[in-house]
């Protein structure tokens, strides 16, 4: 369906990658946030809370990350899009409501814009040291669905997918921005509402009694429909291990069946998930793999070493999580070694290692606090392919 | 409307219009006064002829937190002491529904104590029913918020030492409009209060001692079920309107019982409607229904 008008801020704006992450969010029809401020997420909220009273929603402060991140779960089955907004030491709070979120398919999203760390770290700097705590953060096995935007404009653009997948696969999607994309203020251009596609809330048409709310269609779908609080269905959700029903069932049976499901629906859907930027991969030597603020640097350091005659690609991560194995796999076919920089001390570049199956990959770390010099990413390069 | 007819509820067994009747029998110990308490929130409803398609009950994690399952409504079993923040996700996204939350002593004022303070400071329009049984039952008697002085448990094998919460007066400070403490020897009472509770509109919070024969009572040679209820009718005072400061429990001494809060002030809407109206006059859009639903 088309963008609710009233969210969207048609036009074009210099805005930073926070605000243009809630202006995403109001697009996207998001009308109910709670958060807690931390630095450099707060602006994100800061502008929600202006500008949702003005769109028919609500933002409500609570007083920590464990509340937010509940809070919009409730929002959510109360009948709203909604979302929270932290960076480090609030995501770690909120890890326990991710897996609440997995569980129990409440479809929301989560915005990290990454600091450094551990622990307190570096609350006014970059990093992108949070990527596998989006995948694996919360207990228990369950599959995710990670962004990273490397601009504002993308901080708009992608904050809209975000929600739209989670709509679609009924999951908490991590929208993984870092303090320099949070901070960069550059050209946003919004469309009209009428050039937006908003996914709606899949909604359950069946009649009360008939409807369980953890059934899949039928239809080969592996996402339920929902219903929300408040409509008669009179229905029961829980983070316990649950059948179609809804119902607690501490069997091996039924935990096989749902945790297989809420893993299969998503690995299912890999080939829909795969959100890249891909530029001349196709006869190179070395491929450069990066997202979010470092796909920026990086480019410094590719346009340095194709000026130097080598033949470099890239490979920009739209969507981190899912991980594209397929692609890499592919393109490992005719590379003879991978790149890649990254705000951690190596985190994605392990994923990129196991995908490449034999293929060199060599990771460009960087603790975080700045971003890496264009000449270490060349640097990289030529070794690479020595 | 609620599809449920209360004059046949009358006529038939009155409970069972409210319960999820497959997923019985429920998991608490003989004695345990959790039923007790879903009784008196039954009779509560079926007096004030609530629409049940309205309500939702949300539970934390706990003996008490199993409550919402066992009901046959909208109900959220949500995580350990953080079913009153997802009630105010829930509430303010969708203001038409009471929300009910059910939950332990230890859920709410332990792991939850944060959110319960402050959604009573804030005065979040739920009604918020307590069931205190002094303990932690399902993960087997360790020492509670709540667990009076000189008691013993798992995890304090040599005996308590740290003064427990005194909950009404923790409530009333934080700013809760309605505050009333029974136990379950008093399930008219407790009936009662819940039907007033769901008229208040504001933070409500119905604190109702229960016993648990199986891991508190046994590890402190206090009988089963039915001496606690012996206990309580001769323990118990009615003292409405005490000051809260006043009514802290002990472990064998009196029980204060009663209505000690009722007081009206503006809830946690009502007050931010009125401010985005007095602040941003016609350019303010209340929260309708969803663009999503």
């Amino acid at each position: 369906m088309k963008a609710d008008p009233a969210g969207v801020l048609t036009g074009v704006h210099f805005l930073d990658g926070d605000h243009a992450c809630c202006e995403g969010a109001l697009a996207a029809g998001a009308r109910f946030a709670a958060g807690y401020p931390i630095t450099p997420s707060t602006e994100v909220v800061e502008r929600f809370a202006a500008r949702v009273p003005k769109v028919g929603g609500t933002f409500i402060q609570m007083e920590d990350e464990l509340a937010s991140s509940i809070a919009i779960q409730g929002a959510v089955w109360g009948g709203a899009k909604a979302f929270t907004v932290t960076s480090g030491p609030g995501f770690s709070l909120m890890m326990e409501h991710i897996g609440y979120a997995i569980m129990t398919e409440t479809p929301c999203v989560f915005v990290d814009v990454q600091r450094g760390g551990p622990s307190t770290g570096l609350p006014t700097q970059p990093a992108q040291s949070d990527m596998m705590q989006a995948r694996w953060g919360s207990h228990g096995d369950y599959e995710i669905i990670a962004l990273c935007p490397n601009s504002p404009q993308e901080c708009f653009d992608l904050a809209i997918t975000a929600f739209n997948l989670s709509e679609k696969y009924r999951v908490p999607v991590m929208f993984m921005m870092d303090e320099c994309v949070g901070h960069m203020t550059e050209k946003v251009i919004i469309p009209s509402a009428d050039d937006i596609e908003v996914e709606p809330r899949h909604k359950t048409h069946k009649a009360p009694g008939t409807y369980k709310p953890y059934e899949c269609n039928g239809d080969g779908s592996l996402v339920p429909e929902m219903a929300h609080a408040g409509e008669g269905y009179k229905f029961h959700v829980t983070g316990l291990t649950h059948d179609e029903r809804g119902y607690p069932s501490m069997t091996v049976a039924t935990q096989q069946k749902l945790v297989g499901r809420l893993q299969d629906k998503i690995r299912k859907a890999a080939d829909d998930l795969v959100l890249v930027e891909e530029d001349s991969t196709a006869d190179a030597d070395v491929v450069v793999v990066s997202y979010g603020i470092t796909s920026r640097v990086a480019q410094r350091g590719i346009d340095a070493a194709r000026a130097k005659g080598l033949k470099v690609g890239k490979l920009r991560l739209k969507i981190v999580w899912p991980f594209p194995d397929q692609l890499i796999k592919r393109l490992a076919k005719r590379a003879k070694a991978f790149v890649v920089p990254e705000l951690n001390l190596g985190q994605i570049s392990r994923e990129v290692e196991r995908a490449a199956a034999g293929v060199k990959t060599v990771c460009v770390p960087h603790a975080g606090g700045g971003v890496h010099r264009p000449e270490d990413i060349l640097k990289a390069i030529q070794e690479a392919l020595r | 409307m609620s599809e449920v007819d209360y004059d046949c509820a009358e006529s038939t067994n009155p409970v069972e219009p409210f319960l999820r009747s497959d997923r019985m029998p429920h998991i608490w110990c003989p004695g345990c006064g959790i039923g007790t308490t879903v009784n008196c929130f039954t009779r509560a409803l079926i007096d004030s002829k609530a629409d049940l398609d309205k309500l939702v009950v949300v539970s934390g994690i706990g003996c008490t937190g199993r409550v919402a399952g066992y009901l046959e409504m909208d109900s959220f079993h949500t995580t350990h002491g953080r079913a009153i923040p997802f009630a105010t996700g829930l509430k303010l996204a969708n203001p038409n529904l009471t929300v009910v939350v059910y939950a332990g002593d230890g859920d709410l004022s332990a792991i939850g104590g944060n959110h319960l303070i402050h959604a009573a400071r804030r005065n979040i329009d739920l009604k918020v029913i307590c069931v205190n049984n002094l303990i932690y039952g399902m993960t087997g008697g360790q020492t509670a918020p709540t667990t009076p002085a000189e008691s013993t448990t798992s995890t304090n094998p040599y005996g308590t030492f740290e003064p427990g919460f005194n909950l009404p007066h923790l409530v009333d400070a934080a700013g809760a409009v309605y505050v009333a403490r029974w136990t379950t020897f008093h399930v008219r009472q407790v009936a009662r209060s819940m039907q007033e509770a769901f008229k208040k509109k504001g933070f409500s919070f119905i604190e109702i001692i229960s016993p648990c024969p199986t891991l508190y009572q046994r590890r402190n040679k206090m009988g089963d079920g039915l001496d606690a209820m012996k206990y309580y009718k001769q323990a118990s005072k009615v003292r409405n309107g005490a000051p809260t400061g006043e009514v802290g429990l002990t472990k064998t001494g009196e029980i204060a019982v009663g209505k000690f809060v009722d007081r009206d002030r503006p809830d946690y809407r009502s007050l931010m409607v009125h401010q985005f109206h007095e602040s941003l006059g016609d350019e303010y859009v209340e929260m309708g229904e969803c663009a999503c639903s």
